[in-house]
């Protein structure tokens, strides 16, 4: 490498984690040049709130920004209309689409991830919608408008999310999920079982153990063929089957990928120069011991400001706890730490009163703990997940207790 | 239409004109307010569009929810009793010239 290049970092990516890592940079006192490269055609924008307040009647019809007009050119970052198609790392050059080639001397990969796509017949009919863009969001915006059966394939969180925000809106929702129970993937059985038969009290008919096999056209309308040979008319269909990470152009480059981009505990990939952060991103989890890779708004702005100090030198490693959050309806998820099927839980508070928390034991210890409507307790959880803490399950159970009060306790107050 | 006026540690000001029911939050956000990060897109969720409202203001706002009251213990700078999370404040003709001081840290 020339060592008189000039210090520029290039950012691939203007999700939540490639603008934390352009804003982090500069907060850090990074001299050099700051590129953003946004392969979409809307100034980078929040994504959460898409699947939920954008979806609802309330909703103000407009994206929420990033970062405000100003915020660019205020902090001496170029946010660049583009998208890589090559890097050249050892002449460390991304090339664009548009033919524009720009020198590095630090690249970040915050390539995000892509929807995984319905694989059966009928998935590319138009009123098959997925949810992702604000481009996506303001197509179901349109089509809620007039539409009036929803069904919904996949029951995670963008499916849920969804379909509560259909059903608020006064719409027939059917949701197809073809394991056993929602949000498997992320939540323990018992938090997910609550929260299947909360929804079909609330009048979202939830259908466990039923995949898709094909969607039809007819005159009416759509209509969803499930695996039990169920037909079922919809005027809009929306997926949510999960995400794969946008890992072409780290891999075309010769960068070590393997479902994400895999980087080390500093962030970086097994390229000099390269590091990855946010969805696209395969880490070693200190709280796990395993390599994890994570779709939340926390892994990505945490893994931003991270990725800015090992731009600046620094060499530690990625700590932070992982948590999440879901709103859906009324229904409001928290959850800290990364649960496993063989956690014991433990429930904190009364499930029939909407307002609860359950605890995950590993080994005696508090490994993660999902919350119901209990903010309170999924801050404390925040404060005491990760600290290795060991707990009995009568002491958490006890009416006296609280996890507010364990983390005060076992946690010293600032001065 | 209501005017917001963000006040900043170091004594620099920006005031901002919003329409009503926009929340306190999004006006700073899509106006490059410094220190007002609302990272979880204003759930309150993550705590980071902390805000001190001033004394004069605070009887017109809406009461803390639960939830609200939860999500303020979880700030970075110190929580007084004028702290407040800026996407659960709504701007109506009651808050027509409100004033809040912006902590120092947000994350």
């Amino acid at each position: 490498m020339d060592a008189k290049r000039a210090e520029h970092t290039v950012i691939i990516g203007a999700g939540q984690a490639g603008i934390q890592v352009a804003d982090s940079l500069r907060a850090e006192g990074y001299p050099g040049a700051v590129t953003v490269l946004n392969d979409e055609s809307a100034d980078p924008y929040q994504r959460p709130p898409l699947s939920k307040d954008y979806l609802s009647t309330a909703a103000e019809g407009t994206a929420l920004p990033l970062r405000g007009p100003d915020f660019f050119e205020s902090k001496n970052i170029t946010l660049h209309s583009g998208r890589a198609v090559a890097v050249d790392t050892d002449a460390r050059k991304v090339s664009l689409d548009g033919g524009t080639v720009l020198d590095y001397t630090h690249l970040v990969f915050a390539t995000g991830a892509a929807n995984r796509p319905l694989s059966c017949p009928g998935a590319t009919l138009e009123g098959v919608h997925a949810l992702r863009t604000l481009r996506d969001a303001q197509n179901l915006q349109r089509a809620l408008a007039t539409a009036q059966r929803v069904v919904v394939i996949g029951a995670g969180f963008i499916g849920l999310e969804f379909a509560a925000a259909a059903h608020a809106r006064g719409l027939e929702v059917t949701v197809l999920e073809f394991a056993s129970r929602p949000m498997g993937r992320a939540l323990s059985a018992t938090a997910s079982q609550w929260f299947a038969e909360r929804h079909r009290t609330d009048g979202i008919d939830l259908r466990l153990n039923e995949g898709v096999t094909s969607i039809e056209r007819d005159e009416a309308g759509l209509v969803v063929i499930s695996t039990t040979g169920r037909r079922y008319p919809a005027d809009l269909v929306l997926y949510g089957v999960g995400v794969l990470p946008r890992t072409e152009v780290p891999q075309a480059a010769g960068v070590a990928t393997d479902n994400g981009v895999l980087v080390d505990a500093a962030l970086r990939t097994s390229v000099p120069g390269v590091l990855a952060v946010g969805d696209c991103a395969s880490f070693p989890n200190v709280h796990t011991g395993t390599r994890t890779r994570l779709e939340s708004v926390q892994n990505a702005t945490d893994q931003g400001r991270h990725a800015a100090r090992s731009i600046m030198g620094e060499n530690s490693s990625y700590a932070q706890l992982p948590w999440f959050w879901s709103t859906q309806g009324a229904l409001r998820l928290q959850i800290a730490g990364i649960s496993e099927p063989t956690d014991e839980p433990v429930i904190l508070g009364d499930p029939s009163s909407g307002k609860f928390s359950i605890a995950l034991l590993r080994n005696g210890a508090l490994a993660a703990v999902e919350s119901v409507n209990s903010p309170a307790d999924h801050i404390a959880a925040r404060k005491l997940v990760g600290q290795n803490i060991s707990v009995d399950p009568a002491t958490l159970t006890h009416p006296s207790f609280s996890l507010k009060a364990l983390a005060k306790t076992l946690i010293p107050v600032p001065s | 239409m209501p005017t917001i006026t963000f006040a900043q540690s170091s004594g620099a000001t920006t005031e901002i004109t919003v329409a009503e029911g926009t929340s306190l939050m999004r006006a700073a956000v899509t106006n490059s307010v410094d220190g007002i990060v609302g990272e979880c897109g204003g759930q309150a969720m993550c705590a980071t569009c902390h805000v001190y409202v001033r004394p004069e203001f605070t009887d017109q706002l809406l009461e803390l929810s639960d939830d609200e009251d939860e999500m303020l213990d979880c700030t970075t700078a110190e929580r007084t009793d004028s702290s407040r999370l800026g996407c659960q404040i709504k701007m109506s003709p009651a808050l027509m010239n409100i004033v809040v001081d912006v902590p120092a840290d947000q994350v």
